[in-house]
């Protein structure tokens, strides 16, 4: 009988192959083949001259990480806290916004923050000086947050609402203040969440190259913009863009072995 | 003390609100503005509406949009079904490897998923003569969706007693019957699960579909893209909060359907056990 069942993976055994495989392994081809032909590391020497978009891109994306966080986990201990039928509404509205296009939800801020913007005409109201937002390296990290803020409250969510809530009542009876109870018996039990909300969040951060373009008007390059443009970009050149590629790969597969060192890794599953 | 605490967390779940929804609320108001600014109103309009269903190029990139989601979610959800229980029934020296593979869409940056297929289809094209398009697409868009089906499934199956195969077949199923009476109701609720997360996923996905549709085939996601670069004009706001009220409207009917047959199912536990006592 399992003779037979095994089978049915074939199909997308072979896809894969053609279609998850084959394109990681022309990915290390091109990163290890000079422009002009064969075997060389020259693409690798040649990413020295992009050190300063390696250090924004890993700035950038480490400050919206750090804020998500910041902002993400109390909000998911709050939710988490709801009453369950509360819950899943607020959840569900928490989610709601990314069923819109986040191009147009990242091109709407634009209205909000621009000098002449929503936000300036509302401080003009109060005579206060106009915030000068739009295409800065701050409004490059408004962006981010917004759009990534509910991959760090999801995992971390899904992760507290397990918890018991006689955990934190018997750690509270045994003489513990907020501070110990937050240290000893919610972080702990909830690293898993955290660990994978921050993969969640800062792989996107720091490999995109649409936030940077509409929010910072082009004048920020990161390392997402720097390898579209290798691929569709003025600057053509794959075999560059590859190598990047690759190191952005490098990047992942750190974030996953150091999530697989300190929790399941079950917690990535995202909740409709 | 208690009350205090919920009260600023309810405070502060306001504000987190507030911030996400900030920009949806510009941009479903604008949609209405007779004026073509994006931050001064002025006046109520449904002029760009009526421009919305003359412009053929957005019409078309919803069209494109819209098959894509559907068809890959379909694909994938067929092909991500009988792998999960291909790889189930595998021994574990086997399925490990093959799920890390299978993990690798999932993990990686989309832009580098984006990238590396680019590279392929390019590749493939040059040999065999096609260009990028509706097809490389749509290949594209099943290969990140499996990840999500398998994702969605597999639990699934972990939960299914292994013995309720054998036994069908003991009463007199044969393989066939005994998989489509006793497995897939089963697994169902995964697989429908699975189906839902692929075309949300799809139909949000903008970073693959730019380096895989080439000029062919456009998704929405890459026209609005290829408009910012110019200017957005007011008529994709009429589109969004069009496909904003879409989504609402069909989450409520969801919510409030199931919210009434949970009702129904209390009351009938109530009833039967007022009978039985």
């Amino acid at each position: 009988m399992r003779t037979k069942t095994h089978l049915f993976s074939i199909p997308y055994i072979v896809w894969m192959a053609f279609f998850v495989v084959a394109p990681v392994i022309i990915v290390l081809v091109y990163a290890f083949t000079s422009p002009a032909g064969g075997f060389s590391t020259e693409n690798f020497q040649n990413m020295t001259d992009y050190l300063g978009v390696f250090g924004r891109s890993f700035w950038l994306a480490f400050l919206s990480t750090v804020l998500c966080l910041a902002l993400g986990y109390p909000l998911a201990f709050v939710l988490s806290r709801e009453r369950s039928h509360h819950q899943r509404i607020l959840v569900m509205l928490f989610m709601l916004p990314m069923w819109m296009n986040m191009l147009l939800r990242t091109y709407a801020w634009l209205s909000i923050i621009e000098n002449t913007g929503l936000l300036n005409q509302f401080l003009a109201i109060f005579g206060l000086k106009p915030l000068a937002i739009a295409n800065t390296q701050g409004a490059i990290i408004l962006g981010m947050v917004y759009n990534f803020l509910p991959f760090m409250v999801l995992p971390i969510y899904s992760v507290l609402s397990k918890i018991d809530n006689s955990y934190i009542e018997a750690a509270q009876d045994l003489g513990a203040h907020p501070g110990g109870v937050f240290r000893r018996v919610l972080l702990p039990l909830s690293l898993p969440g955290v660990l994978s909300g921050i993969t969640m969040v800062f792989v996107p951060a720091v490999s995109t190259f649409v936030i940077s373009r509409i929010m910072g008007g082009s004048k920020f390059m990161l390392l997402g913009d720097l390898i579209e443009m290798q691929f569709l970009g003025a600057a053509y050149n794959p075999y560059l863009g590859s190598a990047i590629a690759f190191v952005m790969m490098i990047i992942v597969m750190v974030c996953m072995l150091l999530m697989n060192k300190f929790g399941s890794g079950d917690e990535q599953v995202v909740a409709l | 003390m208690k009350k205090i605490g919920s009260t600023f967390g309810r405070v502060y779940m306001a504000l987190i609100m507030l911030f996400l929804y900030a920009p949806i609320i510009v941009l479903i108001v604008f949609s209405f503005n007779a004026g073509n600014s994006r931050s001064i109103f002025t006046g109520f309009s449904l002029h760009w509406y009526a421009e919305l269903f003359r412009d053929s190029m957005v019409l078309e990139s919803l069209y494109t949009t819209l098959a894509v989601s559907l068809l890959s979610a379909v694909i994938a959800t067929a092909l991500g079904t009988f792998a999960s229980i291909g790889f189930y029934s595998m021994k574990k020296r086997w399925r490990e490897p093959l799920l890390a593979i299978n993990n690798i869409p999932m993990m990686n940056a989309d832009i580098v998923t984006g990238v590396s297929l680019c590279l392929l289809f390019v590749a493939a094209g040059s040999i065999l003569g096609f260009s990028n398009g509706f097809a490389t697409l749509l290949i594209a868009h099943i290969t990140f969706n499996v990840p999500y089906v398998i994702l969605s499934v597999m639990p699934k199956l972990r939960q299914l007693d292994r013995h309720l195969v054998d036994a069908a077949q003991d009463l007199g199923c044969t393989w066939m019957q005994a998989f489509w009476k006793v497995i897939v109701p089963e697994i169902r609720p995964g697989i429908v699960n699975g189906a839902l997360m692929a075309f949300t996923m799809s139909i949000d996905d903008f970073i693959i579909s730019y380096f895989t549709a080439g000029t062919g085939a456009q998704t929405l996601a890459v026209t609005i893209y290829s408009m910012t670069k110019k200017r957005v004009t007011p008529e994709i706001n009429a589109l969004s909060t069009l496909l904003f009220a879409t989504v609402l409207t069909l989450l409520i009917v969801v919510n409030v359907r199931s919210a009434q047959q949970e009702k129904k199912r209390l009351k009938a536990e109530r009833a039967l056990r007022k009978t039985s006592v």
